[in-house]
């Protein structure tokens, strides 16, 4: 009897990373919905492009770089860069737009450091901020009306086309800038409650965009009980824009109030689905929690005094150049020490 | 209520406990052969003391340790000894190693057992030292000599003496099955312990899916000072520091053992074995022992005498020998693959799975780590799996030890969940591997140094000593030349000095030999033929010259040798022989006004000599 040779554990859980990202894009789903029934076909469309243009450029370079395709392909990482992109990219965003974020998000920001698990930036947030930078008008002015899909919103053909750049005055009435951004703009000028009269505001906090983040929320949620998150980088993200929204901006005339803050941008989105990226982010829980609050500090100082409407993008780069300074200094003290082992060997003590 | 603690961390894997826990626990049949490896746990190997050929008798002494920590081994029935040789061992290279063959005569006669009717009234030691004597080891982990480990040190009294039942491994059911139908002996075990180590506090702690052992086991503590702590089910709460840790809320310091804070950690199969010795005066030669898998069709528990070769228990429990795919020793999380059933189970085996391959697959390819963070939340040693692992790959082993290495206790929980099934612990051994090489070879180089440094002292010292010697010699050299010089002096001053006299003579032979040459220059230009006639008077006389002067320029020359080497090295007798030399000088004055004189004497000579 020839007998299989494995060191232990021989017991292992049937969860694959493909899973896992499988998991990742189910939970999306529900703010794909959302995003779909108030803000049209664009996010849908966007979804699609995105993550075939993702495994088609995942494809080209792993052949280039010798490396079986399909195997990698399966893990689903591709799939998942380019769907967090499809659902942050504005709804009108011209197909090269898209395509050129997507293409950097995988070539530069994942490919080029080695692939997966080798990336030091989260790759979708390293192409859609390549593309803010690059394409300012036309990421910043295709942001869709929020309009029930069943009230009259463009159809698919109109969005489609609006995209394809084919004819784009298609959804020229049917585009605005964020309520963030109107916010942002127009309090210096005017009172909250004049600001919050455009429809664009609705009823509640920000008419779709309210639902959009609760359904993204809610996908998060399941993520963390099914434990593929953790709650320590949403919630210090969440707690990290709140408390800096509360100290500094409480007043509603000046500055967005929290409300907008949690659920009128890409808040929920960025704190379970994008600031999450175990890549890229801190290791241990006491790091997840600074990682997490930097974002959150920084999606408020850059929403509130620097030129961007939102944030989320630049924030969760800025605090992945922090990760390794994170993660060296904020080690889990193991079992049977007196304290953890900061810093580096031979010159802390633990 | 007993309080609980949690640790942190920690897994739910399927437990596939119910299918060995169907049957009770049965006894195995007498195998052909008993294989007993001379090294069964840590420790020293022990050496035989039996011959090949011998009979030996149920419970006798075939083995024992004489220096070192170790345990005897016992015949684990009456029979032959069929050879001393190597043989596979279980052990997780598959190497082999020495091993006593037993042939069982079928007789199962005992030696003459000594029960201790009341353990109480013995002294602690002498319990102890029967302890030793029965070759009682640990039965669930390293199997570490129960004797010593019930001596702790003076300053580490035991104040919680815990017995673990928690058995948190898949598939393992030997302690399960051993609290529900011997929950009697366990507590016995357990009580002799207890009276061993006198700890303030004694608690079993069982996971909480195990029923009916707590079941029994209640019943049997009732009445006792003994807690029961039922613990929730959680891999690897049966990890001792885990348990500890569960218990008593302390955590065992990085580095040492359980009697650093005063706990102490027992085996139920121990227990056992203590309570036959005591009661029946039994030396450990038989273990329950699991044999399950999808592979055996009944599987289940034996009593098995140590020694029995793996397939012989296979086959009682129904194997399937087309349907193993994989073989494990002990349990799926820790335990390690057999690479033939020719082995025979020691003291320390708990478990056999004969696993089919759909049962336990072949990992998939090891994909890319994403640094998910599974691995830390699921490390009941809150290490951070993901970075070890990515020093490990990287040989970066300083960074490694630096984040707590050596703690991991290799429990597997990281590698189970991990979603790229990297083969973390594989990892973790393959650096603690390197690292130990690492410090071995830095510890060999640095006695090296140590042994090249004290060479290279010893050679300086040497070389030292010998200049030292070299300059007493010289120095005793010229101290006995400028004696013999003072000699001289003296005979000079009382008459005439040999090296006066022999300088003279020196001189007196030049003039002579100038003479000579004169002489003979004259003679052939004037008469030839009367030359042959005069060296006749003068020859003798020339040669004891020459020979004079040849020893005196000998003896000049040494001298002055002598000098330059005095000089040279600084003796303190230099001054001595430089005033020798002066006399010397003055010496070699008188002696050219001798020469003079002789040259004078010579020449007057020679005219007397000329005419002819």
């Amino acid at each position: 009897m020839a007998f299989a040779q494995q060191s232990s554990p021989h017991a292992r859980r049937a969860r694959s990373t493909s899973q896992v990202m499988l998991w990742v894009i189910l939970a999306a789903l529900p703010g794909l919905l959302a995003q779909t029934l108030f803000f049209g076909w664009g996010n849908l469309i966007n979804v699609v492009w995105c993550i075939a243009v993702a495994l088609a450029s995942e494809a080209a370079i792993l052949k280039l770089r010798n490396k079986p395709i399909a195997f990698f392909l399966k893990d689903n990482t591709a799939a998942v860069t380019g769907l967090l992109l499809g659902l942050s990219l504005p709804q009108f965003a011209p197909w090269w737009v898209s395509g050129i974020a997507v293409i950097s998000a995988i070539v530069m920001a994942k490919q080029l450091y080695g692939g997966l698990g080798s990336n030091p930036f989260n790759p979708a947030m390293v192409g859609y901020a390549l593309v803010l930078i690059s394409f300012p008008v036309a990421m910043t002015t295709n942001w869709a009306d929020p309009a029930l899909l069943w009230q009259g919103a463009p159809s698919f053909t109109d969005t489609l086309r609006a995209i394809a750049s084919v004819q784009q005055t298609v959804v020229d009435g049917w585009t605005m800038a964020t309520p963030l951004d109107e916010y942002k703009h127009k309090i210096g000028s005017l009172t909250a409650a004049e600001v919050t009269s455009h429809p664009s505001f609705g009823d509640g906090v920000a008419r779709g965009w309210e639902w959009v983040n609760a359904a993204f929320l809610a996908g998060g949620l399941v993520l963390i009980g099914l434990r593929i998150i953790t709650w320590h980088i949403p919630v210090s993200v969440l707690a990290g824009l709140a408390i800096m929204s509360l100290a500094f901006g409480s007043n509603a005339d000046q500055y967005a109030p929290l409300s907008l803050h949690l659920l009128a941008g890409g808040t929920m989105l960025g704190a379970f689905f994008i600031a999450t990226d175990p890549v890229s982010a801190a290791t241990s829980h006491q790091g997840k929690l600074i990682y997490g609050a930097g974002i959150g500090v920084l999606i408020y100082l850059i929403r509130t005094w620097g030129s961007y409407p939102d944030a989320v993008a630049f924030s969760v780069l800025l605090m992945n150049f922090a990760v390794p300074f994170i993660d060296h200094y904020t080690p889990p003290r193991t079992y049977g020490h007196h304290k953890a082992r900061r810093g580096v060997p031979g010159r802390t003590q633990g | 209520m007993t309080q609980l603690w949690d640790f942190s961390g920690g897994i739910h894997p399927d437990e596939n406990k119910h299918q060995s826990t169907a049957r009770p626990i049965r006894a195995a049949v007498l195998p052909e052969h008993l294989i007993l490896p001379l090294q069964q746990h840590i420790g020293e190997p022990a050496t035989a003391l039996v011959k090949v050929g011998d009979r030996v008798l149920k419970g006798e002494k075939i083995a024992d340790v004489t220096n070192g920590l170790g345990v005897p081994v016992h015949a684990p029935t009456s029979g032959i000894i069929e050879s001393i040789a190597q043989l596979p061992v279980p052990h997780p290279s598959g190497m082999t190693d020495w091993c006593i063959t037993l042939r069982p005569d079928g007789e199962d006669q005992w030696v003459e057992l000594q029960p201790v009717a009341d353990y109480r009234s013995l002294e602690r030691d002498q319990v102890l030292d029967m302890i030793r004597d029965a070759g009682i080891a640990g039965l669930g982990g390293a199997g570490f000599p129960t004797d010593i480990k019930l001596r702790p040190p003076r300053d580490r009294k035991v104040a919680t003496l815990i017995l673990n039942g928690a058995e948190c491994e898949p598939y393992i059911t030997a302690d399960d099955m051993t609290m529900r139908e011997r929950a009697g002996e366990v507590l016995a075990g357990f009580k002799v312990m207890a009276w061993l180590l006198r700890p303030e506090r004694c608690v079993i702690g069982i996971e909480d899916n195990k029923p009916e052992a707590i079941a029994a086991l209640r019943a049997a503590t009732e009445g006792t000072q003994i807690e029961m702590a039922v613990i929730p089910t959680k891999y690897p709460s049966g990890g001792e520091k885990q348990l500890i840790q569960i218990l008593t809320g302390m955590e065992v310091p990085s580095g040492g053992i359980p009697a650093d804070i005063g706990v102490m950690c027992q085996n139920i199969g121990t227990a056992v074995a203590i309570s036959q010795l005591i009661v029946e005066g039994k030396p450990l030669i038989s273990r329950t022992i699991t044999i399950t898998g999808e592979a055996v069709r009944e599987p289940g528990n034996f009593e098995a005498l140590i020694g029995t070769p793996v397939q012989h228990l296979l086959e009682q429990a129904g194997l399937q020998p087309d349907q193993v795919n994989r073989l494990v020793m002990g349990g799926p999380m820790m335990g390690y693959i057999l690479t033939t059933t020719a082995v025979p189970i020691v003291k320390t085996s708990n478990c056999v799975i004969a696993a089919t391959a759909s049962e336990l697959p072949a990992p998939p390819p090891e994909q890319a780590c994403i640094r998910c963070g599974m691995c830390a939340e699921a490390c009941p040693m809150e290490l951070l799996p993901q970075q070890l692992f990515w020093y490990s790959k990287a040989t970066e082993f300083e960074k490694a030890e630096h984040l707590n290495l050596f703690d991991c206790i290799e429990c597997g929980a990281c590698s189970y969940v991990c979603p790229s099934s990297i083969p973390l612990v594989q990892y973790y051994r393959y650096a603690k591997g390197e690292i130990r090489v690492q410090r071995a070879e830095q510890l060999k180089a640095d006695r090296a140094r140590e042994r090249f440094e004290a060479r290279q002292e010893r050679l300086e010292r040497e070389q030292q000593e010998k200049e030292q010697r070299r300059k007493e010699r010289a120095k005793a050299a010229a101290e006995a030349q400028a004696k013999k010089k003072a000699e001289a002096e003296k005979a000079a001053a009382e008459g005439e000095a040999v090296d006066e006299r022999s300088a003279k003579a020196a001189l007196v032979q030049q003039a002579l030999a100038r003479k000579k040459a004169k002489t003979e220059a004259a003679a052939t230009a004037k008469e030839p033929a009367a030359a042959p006639s005069e060296p006749a008077v003068e020859k003798p006389d020339l040669e004891a010259l020459e020979k004079q002067l040849t020893q005196a320029q000998a003896k000049l020359e040494t001298m002055q040798g002598m000098l330059e080497d005095a000089k040279a090295q600084q003796a303190d007798n230099v001054d001595k022989l430089e005033r020798a030399v002066a006399k010397n000088h003055d010496r070699v004055d008188r002696a050219q006004k001798a020469l003079t004189e002789a040259r004078e004497q010579l020449a007057r000579n020679t005219e007397t000599q000329s005419p002819d």
